[in-house]
Formats: C-alpha cells, sequence, structure tokens
C-alpha cells in the first residue's frame, strides 16, 4: 500500500490491499454502506439523508437515540457506520456513542453545531471515529467508508493477533507496520516489507473479520477492571472463568475473557523482554513527558525505572525529573505505578479516552509545558494529540490520536504494554501503545498495532510512533516503531524521522549510558503521530521537546533503541507531537538531555538523530527551535530537527553518538538529513 | 412568455439573495442534491426549517419572559437554531444566533433579550423572503409540467 495519501487515503491503502480478498465487496463499496443517522431535528436530518443518498450509501433515519439504539439491536450486522448529532433531547450524543462502541463496536461519527474544542476532545475520548462541524458538508460524507474500513482492519489485527499467540510477537507488529505502512510512508523501512505479508494474511482474513462476529470491545474501563482482576488473582493464577467472575461483568463470556488474557500474556511477555535499556528509555521518556498529567507518572516512573535499571545513572534520572517534572506541569517526579500507567494509558487510547485520563493531567495548556521551550500553543486539538502524543512518549508514545477508532486495537497492546510495564518500567511503552492505539485520527493506519510492535520492544518505542501516524504524521508511527522493533529496525512504516532512531536507540542499546547520553533522540519520531489535530495546526511540536530531551540515550541504542529514546522523546515530544525537538542527537549527558528534552529548545539540541519525524522535525522546529540548545549538552544547538533526518543518518548518528557525546552531537547535526519518507 | 419571465424573476430573487447574504453556498449544495427524483427537496427543506424555527423562537420568547430566565433551554435552542440555520444557508439568521448565543454565553441576559429581538426580525424577513421565492418557483414548475 502506498501511503502516499497519508492523510486522506490512509484507509484507502488500507483498504486496498485489504479488500484484496473481498472482491465482491469492494466491487461496489462504499456504495451501499450502511449508515445509520440520528439526529433530532428533522431539517438536518433531512438533508443528512439526501446527501447520504447521493453518495450512494443506504440510509436508514433516527430522530431520537433510543430508537437508533434500539435498531442497532435489532439488527446488530445490519449498519455499517453509526452518524449521530450530539445534542438530542432523549439522550447525550456521547452516551449514544458509548453504547454502541460497548454494545456493537460500529464506528461511530459525532456532529454538531458546536465546534468548541471541549466538545470535540469529548468526542474523540469517548471514542468517536470523527468529529462533524454543522453544516455537514457532502465531502465530508464521501469518505465516511474509510472509517468502516480501518475500523474492519483494526478489528481484524486484533483479531488476528489474540489468535495467533505464537507469532503474537511478530504478528502485531507486522500488523502495526501493516497499518503503518498504509498510514505512515511506507517508504523504507522494511516495515513496509513485512506490512506486504501481513496484509497480505490481513486480506484474507479480513473477510472474515470484517463478517461481523460480534466483538467485545475492551474499553478503557472494561480492561482496567480485568487488569485488577488479573492482578487480584495474580498473573499466574489468572484463569479466565475466575477473572470473568471478578470482574462480574453482565454480558463478558468466559471466551471473551481467555482470548483478551492472551493478548495480555502476549503483551507482558513483551514487555519483560524488552531490555532493561528500553524501559529505561521509556522512563526518560516518560519523564520528560511530564507535563502530560498521565505520562509524568509515567515519566516519573520511568525515570526511576530507568534510574532503577541503573542505566540511568541517577543523576540523569534526577535531571531528568528534575527538568521532566519540572518543566510539567505533571507530577512527574511521582512514579505512577506503571500499572497505574499503563492502564491509564492502555485504556486510554483504545477509547480515546486518555483524552480524559490525561485531561487531567494535561490540560492542553499544561502540556505543551513538558517542552519548556516550546511554545505549546498547541491548539486543543493539538493538545489532545499531544497529550496522546505526550502520553505516548511518556508512556510510550502512545499515540493514541484522538481518534481513538483503533482503540480496539490498541487496547490488546495496551494491556500487554500495560503489564508488561508494570515489570519493566516500560512505562514508556505502555504509553506508547496507548498513544499508539489511539491514533485514531492519524490516519492511523492502523497504528495501533503498531504499538504492540512497540510493546514488545518494551521501551515502547515505537509504540508511539504509530498511533501518532497522524495523517501526516504516519512518519512518526515508523519512528516510533523503531524502537519496538529493537532491532535497529525501526518498523519500516514509521518512518521515524530518524528521530526514532534516536529514540530507539536509547532502548536498543539497553545501555543506557550513564550519562545518557542516549537523548531521547526517538522523540522526535513521535510527534508526527499526534497529530491529528496537528495536521490542523501544525504544530506546536512544542512538547516534543521531551522527545528532545532525549534523555540522550546512547545512540548505541539508537539501533533501535528508538524504541527507548522514543518512548523517552515522546513523552517529551509527546506533546507537541512534534518530535522532531527530539533531536536528542545530543543527549550527551543526561543531564543535558534532561534539561533538553523538556525544552523544545532542547529538541534541537539534542538533534537527536531521531529526528525521525521529519514532521516533527518540521513542526518542531518552528516551535521548538525555542529550544535551548544550550541544555544538551552544548552540542549542535543548531541541528535540533535536522528536519529530514533519514533514518539510516539518525542510527548512524546515534551510533556515533555513542561514542563520544560530544562527537555526537555534531553528527547529529543532521542537517541534511533527508528524512525518510516522512509524509508531511 | 410569461415562464420565462417567472423563471427569469426567479433567477433574479435568488441572485439578491446571495448578494445580500441572505444564503450562503450551502444553499446551493442544498439545490444540488436536487434531482429528478426529487424536484422539490429545497423547498420541502425549507418548510421543514420554517416550521420548527418558527416554533423554537416562540419558545425563545417565552422563555424569555419567565422569571427566572431558564438560559440553558434557551441556549439549548439557540444551539439547535444554529445547527438548522448553518444546514439550510440561512447566514444572516445564523449571525443573529451566534451573537445572542454569545451574549447569553457572558450572561447578559438584557443583551440577550435584545439579542432575540434583532433574531426575531432577521428570521422573519428570511422568511418573508424566501417563502415568495419557493411559491414563484412551484409556479413555474407546474407551468413547466402544465406544458
Amino acid at each position: 500500500m502506498n501511503v502516499s495519501s497519508v492523510k486522506g487515503s490512509m484507509s484507502i491503502s488500507s483498504s486496498t490491499s485489504t479488500w484484496k480478498a473481498g472482491d465482491t465487496i469492494s466491487d461496489q463499496f462504499p456504495a451501499g454502506l450502511r449508515v445509520l443517522v440520528v439526529d433530532d431535528d428533522p431539517t438536518c436530518l433531512m438533508i443528512l439523508e439526501k446527501m447520504l443518498i447521493a453518495c450512494l450509501y443506504k440510509v436508514t433515519k433516527c430522530n431520537r437515540a433510543e430508537t437508533a439504539l434500539s435498531k442497532l439491536r435489532e439488527n446488530k450486522n445490519g449498519y455499517d457506520i453509526v452518524l449521530s448529532d450530539v445534542h438530542m433531547p432523549d439522550m447525550d450524543g456521547f452516551k449514544l456513542l458509548e453504547h454502541i462502541g460497548l454494545e456493537m463496536d460500529l464506528p461511530v461519527i459525532m456532529m454538531s453545531a458546536d465546534d468548541g474544542k471541549q466538545v470535540v476532545m469529548k468526542g474523540v475520548t469517548h471514542g468517536a471515529c470523527d468529529y462533524l462541524i454543522k453544516p455537514v458538508r457532502i465531502e465530508a460524507l464521501k469518505n465516511l467508508w474509510q472509517h468502516v474500513v480501518r475500523k474492519r482492519k483494526n478489528e481484524w489485527k486484533e483479531f488476528e493477533q489474540s489468535g495467533s499467540v505464537e507469532e503474537g510477537d511478530r504478528q502485531p507488529k507486522q500488523s502495526d507496520d501493516a497499518d503503518y505502512s498504509s498510514s505512515a510512508n511506507e517508504g523504507n523501512w522494511k516495515g513496509s516489507k513485512r506490512r506486504k505479508d501481513e496484509e497480505e494474511e490481513t486480506d484474507e482474513r479480513d473477510d472474515t473479520s470484517t463478517l461481523k462476529k460480534p466483538r467485545v470491545v475492551w474499553s478503557v474501563e472494561l480492561h482496567q477492571q480485568f487488569v485488577a482482576a488479573v492482578n487480584q488473582l495474580g498473573i499466574d493464577k489468572a484463569v479466565p472463568k475466575k477473572i470473568l467472575e471478578l470482574m462480574n461483568v453482565p454480558g463478558l463470556t468466559r471466551e471473551n475473557v481467555a482470548s483478551h488474557l492472551q493478548k495480555y500474556r502476549l503483551y507482558l511477555r513483551r514487555l519483560s523482554g524488552v531490555s532493561q535499556h528500553q524501559s529505561n528509555l521509556s522512563t526518560i521518556i516518560s519523564a520528560q513527558d511530564p507535563t502530560f498529567g498521565s505520562l509524568s507518572s509515567l515519566s516519573g516512573l520511568d525515570l526511576q525505572t530507568l534510574a532503577a535499571t541503573g542505566q540511568l545513572p541517577a543523576q540523569s534520572l534526577a535531571r531528568l525529573q528534575a527538568a521532566g517534572l519540572g518543566r510539567a506541569t505533571a507530577k512527574s517526579a511521582v512514579p505512577i505505578t506503571l500499572v497505574d500507567q499503563r492502564n491509564i494509558f492502555s485504556f486510554e487510547n483504545p477509547k480515546l479516552r486518555f483524552g480524559e485520563g490525561q485531561q487531567q493531567h494535561m490540560t492542553n495548556k499544561q502540556q505543551v509545558n513538558l517542552l519548556h521551550g516550546i511554545p505549546t500553543t498547541m491548539e486543543p486539538k493539538q493538545l489532545v494529540s499531544l497529550r496522546h502524543a505526550a502520553q505516548s512518549v511518556g508512556n510510550m508514545n502512545m499515540q493514541v490520536p484522538p481518534h481513538g477508532p483503533q482503540s480496539s486495537q490498541n487496547n490488546p497492546l495496551l494491556m500487554q504494554m500495560g503489564q508488561q510495564q508494570q515489570q519493566q518500567k516500560s512505562r514508556g511503552q505502555i504509553l506508547v501503545d496507548s498513544t499508539i492505539n489511539h491514533a485514531p485520527r492519524l490516519s492511523s493506519m492502523g497504528q495501533p498495532i503498531l504499538s504492540n510492535g512497540m510493546a514488545t520492544n518494551v521501551s515502547s518505542r515505537s509504540g508511539i510512533p504509530e498511533n501518532i501516524r497522524a495523517p501526516g504524521y504516519s512518519q512518526t508511527p515508523s519512528m516510533l516503531n523503531f524502537p519496538m522493533k529493537h532491532a535497529s529496525e525501526l518498523p519500516g512504516n514509521c518512518f521515524p524521522l530518524g528521530s526514532t532512531p534516536g529514540v530507539s536507540n536509547l532502548t536498543s542499546k539497553g545501555a543506557f549510558q550513564e550519562d545518557v547520553n542516549s537523548e531521547i533522540k526517538g522523540s522526535g519520531g513521535f510527534m508526527p503521530s499526534y497529530d491529528v489535530f496537528n495536521d490542523l495546526n501544525q504544530h506546536k511540536p512544542q512538547s516534543w521537546e521531551l522527545q528532545n530531551v532525549g534523555i540522550a540515550f546512547d545512540s548505541s541504542q539508537h539501533s533501535n533503541s528508538l524504541q527507548g529514546n522514543l518512548d523517552l522523546t515522546q513523552s517529551a515530544l509527546g506533546q507537541q507531537g512534534f518530535s522532531s525537538g527530539q533531536m536528542n542527537g545530543h543527549n550527551r549527558s543526561a543531564a543535558v538531555a534532561s534539561k533538553a528534552m523538556f525544552s523544545t529548545g532542547d529538541v534541537k539540541e539534542l538533534r537527536s538523530a531521531q529526528n525521525v519525524n521529519q514532521h516533527l522535525n518540521n513542526l518542531l522546529v518552528d516551535n521548538t527551535i525555542r529550544v535551548k540548545s544550550e541544555r544538551v549538552c552544548d552540542t549542535s544547538p543548531a541541528n535540533i530537527f535536522p528536519d529530514h533526518f533519514g533514518q539510516d543518518d539518525l542510527m548512524s548518528a546515534l551510533l556515533k553518538q555513542q561514542e563520544s557525546v560530544a562527537s555526537s552531537e555534531n553528527e547529529f547535526d543532521f542537517d541534511g538529513y533527508s528524512m525518510n519518507n516522512i509524509p508531511v | 412568455m410569461e415562464s420565462k419571465h417567472v423563471h427569469q424573476q426567479i433567477a433574479a430573487m435568488r441572485q439578491s439573495f446571495f448578494d445580500e447574504e441572505v444564503l450562503d453556498e450551502k444553499f446551493s449544495q442544498l439545490e444540488q442534491l436536487e434531482g429528478k427524483d426529487n424536484p422539490n427537496f429545497v423547498e420541502e427543506v425549507f418548510t421543514m426549517y420554517f416550521r420548527d424555527s418558527t416554533a423554537f423562537l416562540e419558545t425563545i420568547e417565552q422563555a424569555m419572559k419567565t422569571i427566572p430566565i431558564d438560559s440553558i433551554k434557551v441556549d439549548n435552542i439557540l444551539h439547535q437554531l444554529k445547527g438548522s440555520s448553518a444546514s439550510v444557508g440561512a447566514n444572516k439568521v445564523l449571525k443573529e444566533v451566534n451573537k445572542t448565543r454569545q451574549v447569553l454565553g457572558k450572561g447578559n441576559l438584557e443583551g440577550t433579550k435584545a439579542g432575540i429581538l434583532e433574531l426575531r426580525k432577521e428570521y422573519d424577513s428570511f422568511k418573508a423572503k424566501l417563502e415568495p421565492y419557493f411559491q414563484k418557483l412551484k409556479q413555474a414548475n407546474s407551468v413547466a409540467q402544465e406544458k
């Protein structure tokens, strides 16, 4: 699939591959899409119906939410997508949204004449696939089908993931890749190869999966209940039957729990498999992301984790914490138990609820604070995305884009990650996971899966990018993926704009160098994903500073450490989503890094090769240019965002960094980086 | 020809609506949705719009007279009006709705009352312009059909 149209037609690309097998469906698709439209205003309802018919959809209209719900219940597989107004007399549109999400797991598009960011945010966090402002234009309706495709694809992946335990690790990654690839520029990464494989598999399965199997939607709350039950029983002793009893959720079957548990275990396994350094990275990243309330907790945690792992020198940790925490409004120092964090993130992402969780911590304005220097003027939406980004960064850059349609997928990932994180402190991952999952809007091509990949890496690295795959930012996902892949190969999809490599460097090397040079490079990469909104706003990459702070995880890590870095950076950057700032290249000293991390200015300094996020870089550059170059180890402040860092370049840069912090700085001068296809 | 004359009149009226910004492009989009199978779509939409909006306005006016004023209710109705006016392209009406909502949002009840008056004026004027337009349109269509 060519991610070419990262922005709009991500679904298209994915759909092409997806629909390969589904001949019949694809022939007429999207015509005949069964839309249920709910609006209490008869004038609007009439107009909408007309427009939908003009788009060749099959329309059913209701003027009351209750009617709509009963229609849906009567005929669970009778509709493909629901369009609902927010303000309705008998039931709040958001409530309806929740019901539909839980019971039927259909994509829901909210509409309203109200375009206030709070409301839009609410829509996103409640899991809406999209939010349209009235008057609704027919053009907006023409693309309705993409949400359906995307959701199915995600579901499929989830299904697939739960199905193949053995290949769990691989598959999720692949799917992630696939998702990303479609959404992100699949350009150069090996991920694309994987994607192809995956897509093929997915295609076939897609058909089956799209045959509406009633799926249980693992909402954030539900997952939290699940995790609580599992923890209560003890992960070893947790059997589906007992979990089910403890959860006491009506309508949930043992099978649902069993498959969910399977995914969760996989996730945990992956997390534990992640090297310490990765967790360190994530920690660092998280640390950086203090501003995001939720993230901050992670950050704190992560930092601690990192510190604990010994990788992150105490100093660095302190610094990071100080830097990140200090900056962030979040109480970064508060190591929120990883578990909690994870839960927060994991769940949040899936349902885009993270917005809520995050919101608490991160007020839009606040979030941006992560990057000190970076003017967090992000618009609410951006903030949301940033938050998500931040979260992910912190958490692992859970890039959950506000639109979490993909939440379904993310959940599994998150869970896994979450668990792992607990153990490993790879919160970053969790974050990442979450973020990744959420990247709903981001043309997330299925990014959630990336998060999975990331989860495995433990350092949630790539996870983040994935989610953040904002339409334009598909790049980020790739970036984030890097870490995941650990293996130095940044998930192709994600094109972590170079920055991610930085991140991963951190993680991969595992050895976060004591001096924490491991800049959080990855951060750069993360940013993009957040931009679901960013696209619109272009950002305020400022929050990416966290990324930049790149706790300078050694470049050694950079091989895959992107993940680690990403995490860190992501957290930092998360905010902005412009991980471009992540240029942590310089991470030289942890201290420096930490500082840098937080400020966008740092980003510059960090120049982490990770600027993987070219987008971010671009974005960040704008915003974060403020980065205090001095922070990061005086190294090349200038390039902070080499906008287009080729991943390879970044990697090498990172590697070089390892050798000498100082020298690395120079290296990171990615001025000439050509970002790999970062679809900006 | 008579029908030609009528058509010209209609065209002129329509153009004047755009010129005066009484209607915006949403209206043209609605027109585009019209087709052979639903030739009176726009008119039907507007009929519905006028019916509901008139009721809304009356409710608002009533609410503004009660003491204490239920501003939440008023705001909800204004929100409704906003959505439907925007959907049909009633540009000036929409502007008044937005203005009034803003004023109400600030807690300025007196200002809101004034705003509602303005809104009422604008709405009545709008209705007075569009209804004859649709009548003429219908007339022209039926004439054409007769032929």
